[in-house]
């Protein structure tokens, strides 16, 4: 089963360079082992969410707006999808993510 | 037999073989919802059938039988409705059924899977009820004066998040079994609790039902895990608590303080079975975890004959001890009551006053306060803390009783 695991941010979250390369460093860690085991499926980073654009088509024609589609403090940072036979397993998994990351992590059934 | 024999038996085999068949079927079908709905099936047919034909030699296998054959009705039906799903699903029919050995892990698995962590308290503490202790949704929206719609759908939700979420049917690992039993223990004293200080106006101020059910499953939770402390410890508070309960609530509906309750009302084999568990625990020589500490304060209140026999410096060790464990506010405005006993309520009231910050609104705090500045002769602020209690107090017999400590004042 496999499960999409959000790293979520939030604005407050100012880090100087050395501590986001020393992130960087832990989460090369932890997908070196997600890869390993057999957990890893795919990951990546999200640009910050003022550079989104949202794109509406459903009505005659499409209408763009500048930005994320929801303003919130709290935004999705990145995302890793994981292969775990469980809940359990994936929590686990997520707990280490998210102290390799340093943030708060989301976990949901990915179909 | 006649007819409401039947009716009363058929209650005693719900209470004791409903976990089991839930179990069971969970085990079989990997799916909560259809084990429930099957085995509800399968009660109605013994409430149809056994008047007519008799109780059966073994109850619990009958209805274990019967719920696995309304499952496999119900998934034939569904089945027929959708073709796509009918190879995937017919694989689960031709298995031979399960041998009924493992039985006692599934249930322990079930209590595992109701008390997951990724489900939120209540949601927890909803579902084992429903599940392991096998109480309907009215029953279980009435004791916690909720909408049996809203109950319902807490449920229904808990359920679909199991199963969508993969949420395993599992004990847990060695290493997570402490943390995860700690959390089933939550559960089930968050129902004796609900229970014990019923909240809301017009309500009973003691549960019964609530209360024994708690028993009822932490005994179970005992029986499956032997070895574990904090199972005992909890079990003995509960027992201890219970215990007192005929003498806790007077006549007129009053909550009685424990220096005043009548000591032949409390119930001598629930003590005896009490202290008989914290007694195992002490000789295991195992350093104790909350509830066996808070098991062993109950295990020195219950052992005097009287208020002023109680061995106060004793309850005050345990809690200098629990205190270590779990340094909250709480606990320290109940060490403060031993304090008193043994320093006076000039101390107990400094060790009080400091908990101000994070207590202002509980109403034991005030009712504490209010206590202490009665004994040292400051009615005034002591009426004022009365009132302030009064005001936060939701249990009926306890706002009865703080009202007539209050008007006593001089």
């Amino acid at each position: 089963m496999q499960y999409l695991v959000s790293v979520i941010d939030n604005t407050h979250n100012l880090i100087t360079a050395e501590e986001e390369a020393a992130e960087q460093a832990a989460i090369d860690v932890f997908n070196e082992r997600l890869q390993a085991e057999g957990h890893w499926v795919f990951a990546g980073g999200l640009g910050v969410p003022d550079n989104a654009t949202v794109i509406d088509n459903r009505g005659e024609e499409a209408v763009v707006t500048d930005g994320p589609f929801l303003e919130s403090k709290e935004y999705l940072a990145g995302f890793w999808i994981i292969d775990a036979p469980d809940l359990d397993v994936a929590l686990k998994l997520a707990a280490e993510g998210s102290k390799a990351c340093n943030r708060k992590i989301e976990v949901r059934p990915f179909h | 037999m006649s007819t409401p024999d039947v009716r009363e038996a058929i209650t005693h085999v719900h209470r004791a073989e409903w976990a089991w068949v839930i179990a069971a079927l969970t085990r079989r079908f990997r799916d909560l919802d259809l084990a429930e709905e099957a085995a509800a099936e399968a009660f109605a047919t013994a409430v149809e059938r056994w008047p007519a034909e008799g109780i059966p030699a073994n109850p619990g296998a009958w209805l274990t039988t019967t719920a696995t054959r309304k499952a496999l009705d119900r998934i034939r039906r569904e089945n027929k409705r959708d073709q796509k799903q009918r190879e995937a699903r017919m694989l689960h029919d031709n298995g031979p059924p399960e041998p009924l050995g493992a039985i006692d892990d599934d249930r322990l698995r079930l209590i595992f899977t109701c008390c997951h962590p990724a489900l939120e308290m209540r949601t927890r503490v909803a579902l084992t009820l429903r599940m392991v202790g096998g109480l309907t949704v009215p029953e279980i929206a009435r004791a916690f004066l909720v909408e049996e719609g809203a109950m319902g759908q807490r449920i229904t939700r808990a359920k679909a998040k199991i199963k969508a979420a993969r949420i395993p049917y599992r004990v847990p690992s060695a290493e997570d079994l402490p943390a995860r039993v700690s959390g089933v223990l939550a559960v089930l004293f968050l129902v004796f609790n609900e229970g014990y200080l019923v909240s809301g106006p017009g309500t009973d101020p003691i549960r019964r039902d609530l209360t024994a059910e708690a028993i009822r499953l932490t005994r179970l939770v005992r029986v499956l895990l032997p070895q574990s402390g904090e199972v005992a410890g909890l079990l003995a508070l509960m027992l201890l608590t219970e215990a007192r309960s005929a003498a806790r609530v007077s006549a007129s509906g009053e909550l009685v303080a424990l220096g005043e309750q009548d000591r032949g009302a409390w119930d001598g084999t629930l003590i005896a079975e009490g202290h008989r568990l914290v007694r195992e625990r002490l000789a295991t020589g195992v350093a104790p975890g909350r509830y066996q500490i808070l098991a062993a304060i109950n295990a020195v209140h219950t052992s005097a004959r009287d208020i002023r026999d109680t061995d106060w410096s004793q309850v005050l060790a345990l809690y200098d001890q629990l205190v270590r464990l779990d340094p909250s506010p709480i606990v320290a405005l109940n060490r403060a009551v031993a304090v008193a006993e043994l320093d006076g309520p000039q101390a107990a009231l400094a060790a009080v006053d400091r908990l101000e910050d994070s207590l202002a609104g509980y109403h034991a705090y005030h009712a504490t306060r209010a206590d202490l500045l009665r004994r040292l002769g400051r009615s005034e602020q002591s009426r004022a803390a009365y009132d302030r209690a009064i005001e936060l107090a939701g249990n009926t017999a306890e706002t009865a009783y703080l009202t007539r400590r209050r008007d006593q004042l001089a």
